[in-house]
């Protein structure tokens, strides 16, 4: 191959890279403004919310609580060499409502919900069922995209608050049932360092971002990937590792411009 | 009757969620709503309010009866303006009373301690507290404590 031949090629690359971007771009606008409103909406809604957020609670609840349990325990033992155990309670709610809440809400909803929606909306297409639905008149992104996308964005943050509240319950059954710090100065010491606006709601913000994002991945891949066995498992890797590393990138720009 | 399951379900997930956004509301970060229309607001000076945070509480013989509202530096006075809200439940404060910024515990946060004086006139709204105490800064302690031993070997 010589040299010209490869420039080419990676010439390729990017405008393919950049017309995927641009593509995912449209999509998103037909979807989110281009129909009023998604047909007899309402069910269509209540079923993906069933399937997307109701059906991630178990695992959201499970990790929140030993992630703030963990969290307990590790900064139990940091703290207690310095004599301030009893600042265990606000370092757990900071960490989980600045942080780990929205973030490993993100990741875990990535894996579970995310590569779901792209799995589904890729057999559908690969199955000819969303270019049927186009045949007969009937609106692929109106009855098939528009809900999921809407369920993604209304269920995670939803998830990330209880992820927190999970997480801080289980730190506090760690540190006061466990470990015998005051309860009176784990709640008291939390609720003089938590500010509503700075923590909770910046966390609130954070976590409608990432919904945002990972929604929009996961449905995109779905509704974008080559329309064979192998073209969905390919498109089912990227949602989650697409999804993951924009968290992750998205939380760091986030943080530095909120606190 | 599946689609009905299907609501309810969906429901008491919209309801957990909001309902967990109201408990770290109230629970965690500690708002109490309607708390700031029943209090009067005082302010006093300070040389020195080293770790005093906005929102720390106001107390007195150890019992909180109102919190810091703002911190500011005053340029004109070269010290730091306090301001607090108090209580109106507590409206027998001598004009007198001391303020004084003190630490719970060792590392604990800072906090002020009002100490009761003998005037017969009361704080009210928009009155300043003159007698203050500063933060105990643990680097000026020790230097007094040297410069102590120092001057008594001489």
């Amino acid at each position: 191959m010589s040299a010209v031949d490869r420039l080419v090629l990676l010439g390729r690359a990017g405008l393919d890279t950049i017309t995927a971007l641009g593509r995912s771009g449209l999509f998103l606008v037909n979807v989110m403004f281009g129909r009023a409103s998604f047909g007899n909406g309402w069910a269509l809604l209540v079923k993906q919310l069933h399937s997307v957020g109701v059906l991630s609670l178990a695992i959201i609840v499970v990790s929140g609580l030993f992630i703030g349990m963990v969290l307990a325990l590790q900064g139990y033992n940091i703290l207690v060499g310095y004599g301030s155990e009893q600042a265990v309670g606000q370092m757990v709610a900071l960490t989980l409502l600045r942080e780990l809440g929205p973030v490993v809400t993100a990741l875990l909803f990535a894996g579970r919900a995310g590569s779901a929606l792209t799995a589904e909306i890729g057999l559908m297409k690969a199955t000819e069922q969303l270019s049927s639905m186009e045949m007969i008149g009937v609106d692929p992104l109106k009855y098939v995209i528009a809900p999921r996308l809407w369920a993604g964005f209304i269920s995670m943050p939803l998830l990330a608050m209880v992820f927190c509240v999970v997480g801080i319950w289980g730190g506090a059954m760690v540190a006061v049932d466990w470990l015998g710090v005051y309860s009176g100065s784990y709640w008291t010491n939390m609720q003089n360092s938590v500010q509503f606006v700075d923590d909770v709601l910046n966390g609130l913000i954070k976590a409608v971002v990432f919904a945002f994002v990972v929604t929009w991945i996961a449905v995109f891949q779905g509704y974008d990937c080559e329309p064979t066995s192998e073209g969905i498992s390919r498109a089912t890797t990227r949602t989650v590792v697409y999804a993951s590393l924009a968290v992750l990138g998205l939380d760091f720009i986030l943080t530095a411009l909120m606190f | 009757m599946r689609i009905r399951n299907l609501e309810l379900t969906v429901g008491v997930f919209i309801l957990a969620g909001v309902l967990a956004l109201t408990v770290l509301a109230l629970r965690v970060a500690g708002l109490t709503p309607g708390s700031t229309g029943s209090t009067y607001s005082v302010h006093a000076y300070f040389d020195n309010v080293a770790g005093l945070t906005s929102r720390a509480k106001v107390t007195m013989s150890g019992v909180t009866i109102g919190q810091v509202t703002a911190i500011e530096f005053d340029k004109n006075r070269y010290s730091a303006r306090v301001d607090m809200a108090i209580d109106s439940d507590v409206d027998t404060l001598p004009a007198d009373s001391t303020a004084s910024i003190l630490t719970a515990g060792l590392l604990g946060e800072k906090y002020v301690g009002i100490s009761v004086g003998g005037e017969e006139d009361l704080l009210v709204d928009g009155s300043e507290i003159y007698d203050t105490q500063s933060a105990l800064v643990l680097e000026e302690l020790i230097g007094r404590f040297l410069l102590n031993t120092v001057s008594k070997e001489d």
